[in-house]
């Protein structure tokens, strides 16, 4: 399938799954709904960078609570609709992803790892002694009941974190079929072998980082309007960090449909978990299923597809 | 020597904290020239491929490459000016089959150093001839991995091939290798450079070295001893106390 006729198919199941739940009249739905689908941009982003370039980043709550803050900020200075925030919460997360590239990636393995897990520390901290975004209190946002065109104001946030999850996809699947894709891999397998090759591995590690974290700012702008109350303890709450390298992981790494598989996956069991058992059960299962996952199919689902393939065709 | 100089070394050294694994070495070569690099263990051979390649960088002295001076260059920028090398341990990209190995000197080699973007069909193409040309077209789809000891020595040049240098470093290609082995990949070294690649050879099969090489050059202990022809290095004290002592 061409990239072209791919974004048509993804544009045309994106439509689908909206005309769908236009027919579920349970509001609860969007509200699941939203946080899978926001789910599958975060696993998305973060694949970018971990399963295409081999760079494991544990600062994902930091990338997605800055474009929330950032939403914060906007929302207490002036008045813009929703795409702008996320454009902007995406810009701001971008450049420090950048930043954070530029100052961490000569370090490798568990220590990119490490700081990145430093950095998730730093920015929580500042926002913490930020009194203008609230603090430690916590900030209110007041949404608007009803959207123009789109009526509720919970299907519209489900209706853009779709359209975000759609393009965060079709980015994925372009970059792995280009000659990006190539030296991503060439980087995730032999960086120094990749930069003999003629590999710009800076250059394109930077974009990785700067890519990988301006989708998550983008999936975290719309935040405080979903949750009207956003403090630091949700924002950069632990679980963002665990599901965004759990999703790729089960899921599979390789290919763009390994985190959307891992996000649907998982991001449904919590949602289901959540309401029939506790919230407090979700990380449990993030963890064993991960154990699990690790020992029988190290190549997550993807990986056992291929497996059998493989063993048929031979 | 007619043929102009395409690689120029000069003064050139190299410490890891206080250790020198090279001092001020001088030596040039020809275009389409083959030279023999050889050296006891630890004498700083793979150092010099490493600064002449940009993996690392030299402290001092100069490395000039068809008349530019590239020091400081990172390597990405060196091989699309023309060096490109093997490595002495085969560093295949483990995730990509064996043709996709090929791809990545390609598109990030040749199409940056000639500004013209191959159409995939083009650089299928040009995977494909390589392979053949190494023996290799049977493995295309396979795992790098699943490749014998030949064959990733074999994939690891043609990798260095299809970045189509002017200057190919082939570092230790034919370790671990049968002596027919080491006799084919010599006939192929030899085909490249007929068709004008210029090749340093460092090697420690001393029948391989010295049949191939045109010229030698000896490092012991970071420094250039000789610089001769083969059989004259061969009969050279200097040279024969630093492999078989005193």
């Amino acid at each position: 399938m061409g990239n072209g006729t791919f974004v048509l198919a993804a544009a045309v199941a994106g439509a689908a799954v909206f005309g769908l739940s236009l027919l579920i009249h349970n509001e609860y739905f969007f509200f699941a709904g939203y946080v899978v689908l926001q789910y599958i941009v975060l696993a998305t982003a973060w694949n970018i960078l971990g399963g295409y370039t081999g760079y494991v980043n544990f600062g994902t709550a930091a990338f997605f609570a800055m474009g929330a803050y950032s939403s914060v900020v906007l929302y207490k200075l002036v008045s813009l609709p929703l795409p702008v925030l996320m454009v902007v919460g995406g810009a701001i997360s971008g450049i420090v992803g950048f930043g954070t590239g530029y100052l961490t990636l000569r370090l490798r393995g568990v220590y990119f790892a490490i700081a990145t897990l430093a950095l998730a520390v730093v920015v929580q901290t500042l926002i913490v002694n930020w009194d203008f975004v609230g603090g430690a209190r916590g900030a209110y946002i007041m949404r608007p009941a009803q959207v123009p065109l789109f009526g509720n104001y919970i299907q519209y946030l489900f209706l853009v974190m779709l359209v975000l999850a759609v393009v965060a996809l079709v980015t994925a699947r372009t970059i792995e079929r280009s000659r990006l894709g190539y030296g991503f891999s060439a980087i995730r397998d032999d960086e120094l072998a990749a930069e003999a090759f003629g590999v710009p591995t800076l250059r394109l590690k930077l974009l990785a980082t700067t890519l990988s974290g301006a989708l998550m700012g983008m999936a975290g702008a719309p935040l405080p309007y979903y949750v009207t109350y956003l403090d630091p303890a949700s924002g950069f709450n632990l679980a963002y960090a665990v599901n965004s390298i759990a999703m790729p992981l089960i899921g599979g790494t390789t290919t763009w449909v390994g985190p959307l598989i891992g996000a649907v996956l998982l991001g449904t069991i919590q949602q289901v978990a959540t309401v029939t058992i506790s919230s407090a059960a979700n990380l449990l299962i993030v963890g064993l299923l991960l154990v699990g996952f690790v020992i029988v199919a190290p190549n997550g689902i993807v990986g056992l597809f291929e497996q059998h393939w493989r063993a048929r065709r031979a | 020597m007619s043929a102009p100089t395409l690689l120029a070394v000069e003064d050139l050294s190299k410490r890891f904290g206080g250790f020198v694994a090279l001092e001020a070495v001088n030596f040039s070569v020809a275009e389409g020239e083959r030279v023999g690099l050889i050296g006891p263990n630890g004498s700083g051979k793979s150092t010099l491929v490493n600064c002449l390649c940009g993996t690392l960088q030299n402290e001092t002295g100069t490395v000039r490459f068809a008349g530019q001076a590239i020091d400081g260059l990172p390597a990405h920028r060196r091989v699309r000016l023309g060096i490109a090398r093997s490595f002495q341990l085969p560093r295949p990209f483990a995730t990509l089959s064996v043709g996709d190995n090929l791809r990545i000197p390609l598109l990030y080699a040749v199409d940056a150093r000639t500004g013209v973007r191959h159409s995939k069909a083009e650089i299928d193409a040009r995977c494909g001839e390589l392979l053949s040309l190494m023996g290799l077209a049977d493995k295309a789809t396979r795992p790098p991995l699943e490749l014998s000891q030949v064959e990733m020595r074999k994939l690891e040049l043609a990798r260095a091939i299809a970045a189509e240098p002017k200057l190919l470093i082939a570092d230790e290609a034919m370790a671990g290798l049968s002596p027919s082995e080491v006799d084919d990949i010599l006939a192929l070294l030899v085909r490249l450079n007929e068709r004008g690649i210029t090749i340093i050879l460092i090697e420690h099969i001393m029948r391989a070295v010295m049949s191939f090489s045109e010229r030698v050059l000896v490092l012991v202990a970071g420094r250039k001893i000789a610089d001769a022809r083969p059989e004259d290095v061969v009969r050279d004290p200097e040279v024969t106390r630093a492999y078989l002592g005193e």
